[in-house]
């Protein structure tokens, strides 16, 4: 759909390019911008979003003036699949005085990585814990540091207390071709956590 | 007065809003200006060549009081379909001041903005699946 000066019913105006998202979370220091950077087909860009919002639940923000405001960088990246159909990838901000920024990244979007390390698991409960509760799609990817101890995939998902459809992988966030496996897992996960009508129905 | 309230201590006069005359919301419904919505330019001069560029842009400035950042988005919307968040990287400004221009631009009639669908609005499956192709082809 199109606002501004569009053609309203009866005349076919082209169509416009769908733009879908898919958000990247995960602790601070986790390789968000890593694996945004992966698979990208732009060098991923930062914008700042300026935040004049405080008070909100989960806001870090207790003793802070009501009015403050502060910026706030998100990390994104592109993938064209084709001329009519752009993806996003957004990297949300890793501090969790920022959640507030996550409402806008969330409406919408097809679904999220989780990423986690398997050193700092409980830094990525702040992330499942705000996709399970808005019934976001998400994969969780375990990345693959050097120096990490390598767990099964049930063992993590016992330790993140994950439902049975929530799929978990490991990867390593700077190879492009694992990167994209994650991003399919999660394309793939919104599919069946959303049945809709199949294909040429 | 206003001779002594700028000096070198008082750090750079233009700030980001000031591009926006002071407007932190834009004039647009929100709802239109997703980070993810495309800005399309829908000027009266489509052409991705303009002849007489300068004084074309002369005559847009002064017939909708824009400031030069609005020709700016048009010229990157001209030369290729950017999103919000684009947009706002490429001119390394904040979103919402972003969003306070595109909405100036929409009003004057000199680009359009598509507005995502939801997911859950997808009319079918198909459009996952080419995502899914797609991204297996990367």
């Amino acid at each position: 759909m199109v606002f501004g000066r569009s053609e309203r019913g009866g005349g076919k105006a082209p169509a416009e390019p769908v733009t879908l998202k898919i958000l990247v979370a995960g602790g601070f220091g986790v390789g968000k911008t890593t694996l945004v950077g992966a698979v990208s087909e732009i060098k991923p860009l930062r914008t700042e979003e300026r935040l004049t919002e405080a008070g909100r639940p989960f806001d870090d923000t207790q003793g802070v003036e009501a009015k403050s405001t502060t910026t706030v960088a998100m990390d994104f990246g592109r993938i064209t699949i084709h001329e009519q159909l752009v993806l996003y990838l957004f990297g949300t901000p890793g501090q969790d005085r920022f959640w507030f920024l996550w409402d806008e990244l969330a409406n919408g979007a097809l679904g999220a990585v989780v990423l986690a390390d398997t050193r700092r698991l409980a830094d990525s409960f702040a992330a499942i814990d705000y996709f399970e509760r808005r019934s976001i799609p998400f994969t969780v990817a375990v990345n693959r540091f050097d120096g990490a101890d390598r767990y099964p995939a049930e063992s993590i998902r016992d330790a993140l207390d994950l439902d049975e459809g929530v799929p978990v992988l490991q990867c390593d966030a700077r190879v492009r071709e694992s990167a994209r496996d994650v991003l399919v897992s999660v394309v793939e996960h919104a599919m069946r956590a959303a049945p809709r009508t199949p294909a040429g129905a | 007065m206003t001779d002594h309230w700028f000096d070198d201590a008082a750090g750079p006069v233009v700030r980001p809003y000031a591009m926006t005359r002071g407007r932190t919301r834009s004039s647009a419904p929100e709802a239109q200006l997703d980070l993810i919505a495309l800005v399309i330019a829908d000027g009266p001069d489509p052409g991705p060549k303009d002849p007489d560029g300068s004084v074309a842009e002369d005559k847009l400035l002064a017939d909708h009081a824009l400031v030069p950042e609005h020709l700016d988005i048009v010229r990157l919307c001209r030369a290729s379909t950017l999103s919000v968040a684009e947009l706002a990287a490429e001119l390394d400004l904040p979103v919402g001041v972003v969003r306070v221009l595109i909405g100036d631009l929409l009003e004057a009639g000199l680009v359009r903005v598509t507005r995502p669908v939801p997911p859950a609005e997808l009319p079918d499956e198909s459009i996952l699946r080419e995502v899914i192709n797609g991204l297996r082809a990367l």
